[in-house]
């Protein structure tokens, strides 16, 4: 067996699930419709979730730049007050708050293009519940229950695939955005417990940094009356 | 016919053009059973562009059944192994 007939097997099996064995054709059609404007709302859900998934990674990425520039900015002031070794721990948190931020454009992109492809997905959706709407009216107008049997399946069939179809993206939608927003919790937990934090609190690296600081403007004002007090 | 491809929706291909998916299919199992993760990925990407370069999208408001159904570009080479394991795409 091929593998696209796997695919086709997979997809034949979640419309079985969609489409209920009902004997009255007309009440299929209405349970149908029904059921794909529950899958029409759940698609704008999906879609929302994505573009907030997608909204949160871009204010972290943000809030991360702003750590990393504060972290290159106290690594100089660090340098000027002659501790390289303050130095050197602001640069490694750097780097480490670089390798995440390299990987977020990744996410951003991925979900942009889940979103694009979700909206594309509804308005096709839409356009075929608003056909289906049609043809189902049609079809219980004119036809007899014995003589709608055939027209019912046609039309229940080929708007079931794109119901599995559409329900698959909303679920691989999500379980990727389940993904992202784990590691980005884990991100925004590292940014809370300090380890990656920016120094200019009540940190260590902040501490000492201002220790360092005062530290030499002391020296500087030492020398300052030492010189006075020879004159 | 009718070719779906999953998230993309449905295209029309002239029939011609089965043989060559066939093929592409056949290698496709190969690679999935070798686990070849890049060739995987070349082919599954080699399909979507002969359907989107030969074929029409179908007009949304047509409800047609697929005669076949391709797999999303972003399909893992894991994800495939569970569809042979026949665990499907998506649990449930």
């Amino acid at each position: 067996m091929g593998f696209l007939d796997r695919v086709s097997t997979v997809v034949q099996a979640k419309m079985n699930k969609i489409m209920d064995k009902i004997e009255d054709p007309r009440e299929t059609l209405d349970l149908s419709y029904e059921k794909q404007l529950q899958l029409l709302q759940n698609v704008k859900r999906g879609v929302a979730e994505v573009t907030t998934s997608k909204k949160r990674i871009e204010l972290q990425k943000a809030k991360l730049q702003a750590s990393i520039d504060k972290l290159d900015s106290q690594a100089k002031e660090a340098l000027a007050a002659n501790r390289e070794d303050l130095a050197r721990k602001a640069l490694e948190n750097k780097a480490g708050l670089q390798s995440q931020f390299a990987s977020m454009d990744q996410q951003i992109a991925d979900l942009n293009d889940q979103q694009q492809k979700l909206i594309a997905a509804e308005s096709r959706l839409a356009a075929k519940v608003e056909s289906f709407r049609t043809k189902k009216e049609t079809i219980k107008a004119q036809y007899s229950a014995a003589e709608a049997q055939v027209k019912v399946t046609e039309s229940v069939t080929g708007i079931s695939e794109e119901m599995a179809d559409v329900g698959m993206a909303v679920q691989r939608a999500e379980e990727k955005t389940d993904n992202m927003k784990a590691r980005s919790a884990a991100l925004d937990e590292l940014l809370e417990s300090g380890t990656l934090t920016d120094f200019s609190g009540d940190d260590e690296l902040g501490r000492e940094l201002a220790k360092a600081k005062a530290q030499s403007s002391v020296d500087d004002e030492l020398a300052k009356m030492k010189a006075e007090m020879k004159k | 016919m009718i070719i779906r491809i999953l998230g993309e929706g449905q295209f029309r291909l002239d029939g011609k053009h089965l043989e060559k998916l066939n093929r592409i299919d056949n290698e496709i199992v190969g690679h999935v059973s070798k686990g070849n993760k890049a060739e995987f990925r070349k082919d599954i990407a080699k399909l979507i562009a002969i359907i989107k370069e030969e074929g029409e999208p179908l007009d949304p408001v047509e409800i047609v059944p697929s005669d076949i159904i391709i797999p999303p570009g972003d399909m893992s080479i894991t994800e495939a192994k569970k569809i042979f394991c026949g665990e499907g795409l998506i649990k449930g």
